[in-house]
């Protein structure tokens, strides 16, 4: 593969040898990244559940975006640094299993779906804001994330199981 | 410990046991499960526990923010139970001798026992965690609580490498 030398010069770097030869810090870089996504997704699926019309519908979106989506982020910071080092200290082997790549285009489709819902749904939140029901393509937005989320946890214990 | 190794010798050779073992797609389905359960519990216990240290909806009510969140953690929990449960029965001298599931069993106990703690706090006194007061009350459950939760997650990471 083309990125072969690049993985390799990757796994080569101190900082790849010492996550992969020191037997407490692979763990440790590990157990930070499940809290992590587990925020990331947790948080997430509060807003979705809002959007779908199913959770939190005394609060409006709005507000609830508020509450939730700066957790999200600083919780999706820490779940990619540690995620590109997990990634560094095997990097050939990550980078040709499948469920790693599957799991990389599914969180590029996350963010293209909530690029999107910014971009577009929220122009004219202040109206539905407070709606228990918010429009269509809000809900579609809210119930493609949920589905999406699922499947980049299910995809990224699957490369536990399938990582050679 | 004469009852733990036998119980965990006749455990392994149940046939609950066996299926779980010759199965390879079931733990990771089970563990995908038990991550997502504790995704949805975590993020109700930080909303809770951020609304407590007033970080936020400062301008919703504590006992609406705690309505919306407490169920979803007594819901996630048996959920988290039960498919802990089936990993035990397909590892379960690997689990159940493992000092770090014996702690993570431990801090779990403590944190359900904080968390009834408040709600039934909360139910009987209002006044106590009224968001008009900044005190110290709020801090002493949120930050435990955020302790407690985050070590049992690191528990569970580390019972694959003990």
């Amino acid at each position: 593969m083309w990125l072969d030398p690049g993985l390799k010069w990757l796994e080569a770097t101190a900082l790849a040898t010492e996550i992969r030869e020191n037997e407490i810090l692979f763990p440790w870089v590990e157990s930070v990244h499940v809290l992590a996504i587990a925020l990331v997704v947790g948080s997430i699926s509060i807003l979705d559940l809002r959007l779908l019309g199913l959770a939190s519908l005394d609060r409006p979106v709005g507000k609830l975006t508020r509450d939730v989506l700066p957790c999200t982020w600083v919780a999706f910071a820490f779940a990619a640094v540690t995620g590109s080092l997990l990634f560094s200290a095997k990097a050939s082997g990550y980078a040709g299993n499948f469920f790693f790549r599957g799991k990389l285009i599914l969180l590029v489709m996350a963010a293209l779906n909530m690029a999107l819902f910014h971009a577009f749904t929220t122009r004219d939140l202040d109206r539905w804001s407070a709606n228990a029901h918010p429009p269509m393509a809000a809900k579609v937005a809210g119930g493609i994330s949920l589905a999406l989320w699922i499947a980049i946890v299910a995809f990224g214990r699957w490369i536990g199981f399938t990582l050679h | 410990m004469i009852s733990l190794d036998r119980f965990c010798l006749w455990l392994e050779q149940t046939s609950l046991s066996q299926v779980i073992q010759a199965t390879s797609w079931i733990v990771p389905s089970v563990q995908t499960v038990h991550i997502l359960a504790l995704a949805t519990l975590l993020a109700s216990i930080f909303m809770i526990n951020l609304r407590l240290l007033r970080v936020v909806a400062r301008d919703q009510p504590l006992e609406r923010v705690s309505a919306r969140f407490l169920p979803v953690i007594w819901w996630a929990l048996p959920i988290l139970l039960v498919t802990g449960a089936i990993m035990i029965i397909g590892e379960p001298a690997r689990s159940l001798k493992n000092p770090l599931f014996q702690l993570k069993m431990a801090l779990l106990l403590a944190a359900l026992a904080l968390t009834a703690f408040y709600q039934i706090g909360l139910s009987r006194s209002r006044e106590r965690y009224d968001l008009a007061k900044r005190g110290g009350g709020a801090a002493l459950i949120a930050l435990p609580s955020f302790a407690l939760w985050i070590a049992i997650v690191f528990c569970g990471r580390w019972i694959a490498y003990y």
